[in-house]
């Protein structure tokens, strides 16, 4: 499985990057729910990376499982984000994150 | 193994690339877009590392279902997006600073890491347990047994999920009529109907 070229720290760093590009995401694009939803999703596709790199150089397949396990609950948030979304936008026309502390009680 | 960098290379690439379009493209749509470029090079790095039920979860659930999910919402809403960027240009530069001291950390503990000897043997699913099975074979095998109880789980988040979903969006509209079967199935002839004794010359 594991070759001399490519070593375990390239995909460590890979993930690495994807993570920080995700947080980076998330500062820039303070005002939009659905670019920072997509950033979450690149957070969590970051360590996902993580997760089967370290089960394949590890021989052990707890990684992947676990992965699954997180692809299931990735696709619960962003379903559930998403219809959070769209009612508020029925509400008050807009996704502004700053119109969203409107909301009180 | 060159043929292994050279791929590990061109979808590390790509896969930075369209993270980087995902977080500054102006237009959502291409955001998405290039989401959905950005799972498929993950998928491919998946592969790589030898996980190919996983890269094709990964293409099947996530761009098949999450990815046309935001689509749908990001179509759907007419949101004017031009004014949601304005003001949003003076964060760069702190967030710049906050990134790179988070990646420059990052990348310190992955050079400067290395694993314990201990840690090799501390192993639960070894893969050379499965030796001559696929990937997705293994897979089933460790899932479907020590973790049943963890699957069952996972079916009920998003049976929970879903329930949750539905309630939040589902709404009566007032304007529109819509037939009601309930209703209808309820109504009693006493309640809409009324015999009137009409004398002749005087109206109702």
């Amino acid at each position: 499985m594991s070759s001399d070229l490519i070593g375990m720290e390239h995909y460590l760093i890979l993930a690495a990057i994807l993570f920080t590009i995700g947080v980076f995401g998330i500062f820039l694009n303070r005002k939009n729910v659905i670019v920072i939803l997509m950033s979450i999703e690149l957070m969590l596709l970051a360590v996902n990376i993580n997760f089967v790199t370290f089960s394949s150089y590890l021989n052990d397949l707890t990684g992947q499982i676990f992965v699954m396990f997180i692809l299931t609950v990735a696709a619960a948030e962003a379903a559930v984000g998403l219809a959070i979304l769209v009612v508020f936008f029925r509400n008050k026309d807009s996704i502004a994150v700053e119109d969203i502390s409107d909301l009180k009680g | 193994m060159i043929v292994q960098a050279f791929a590990f290379y061109l979808f590390a690439g790509i896969l930075i690339l369209s993270a980087l379009m995902v977080i500054t493209a102006r237009n959502p749509v291409h955001s998405v877009l290039f989401l959905i470029l950005a799972f498929f090079n993950a998928a491919g790095i998946f592969v790589l590392l030898g996980a190919e039920f996983l890269a094709m979860i990964l293409i099947i659930v996530h761009v098949g279902a999450v990815t046309v999910l935001f689509l749908f919402v990001v179509m759907m809403l007419d949101v004017d997006f031009s004014t949601l960027r304005k003001r949003s240009v003076s964060y760069i530069f702190p967030s710049i600073i906050l990134g790179g001291i988070l990646l420059f950390e990052l990348v310190i503990i992955y050079t400067y890491w290395y694993m314990a000897p201990e840690a090799l043997t501390n192993i639960a699913q070894d893969q050379s347990a499965f030796e001559g099975l696929s990937n997705t074979q293994a897979l089933g095998m460790v899932l479907y047994t020590d973790y049943v109880f963890a699957f069952q789980m996972a079916g009920l988040i998003l049976l929970v999920a879903m329930i949750g979903v539905t309630v939040l969006t589902l709404r009566k509209r007032p304007d529109i009529h819509k037939q009601r079967l309930h209703d209808q199935y309820l109504r009693k002839p006493s309640d809409v109907l009324e015999i009137t004794r009409v004398t002749p010359k005087t109206g109702v």
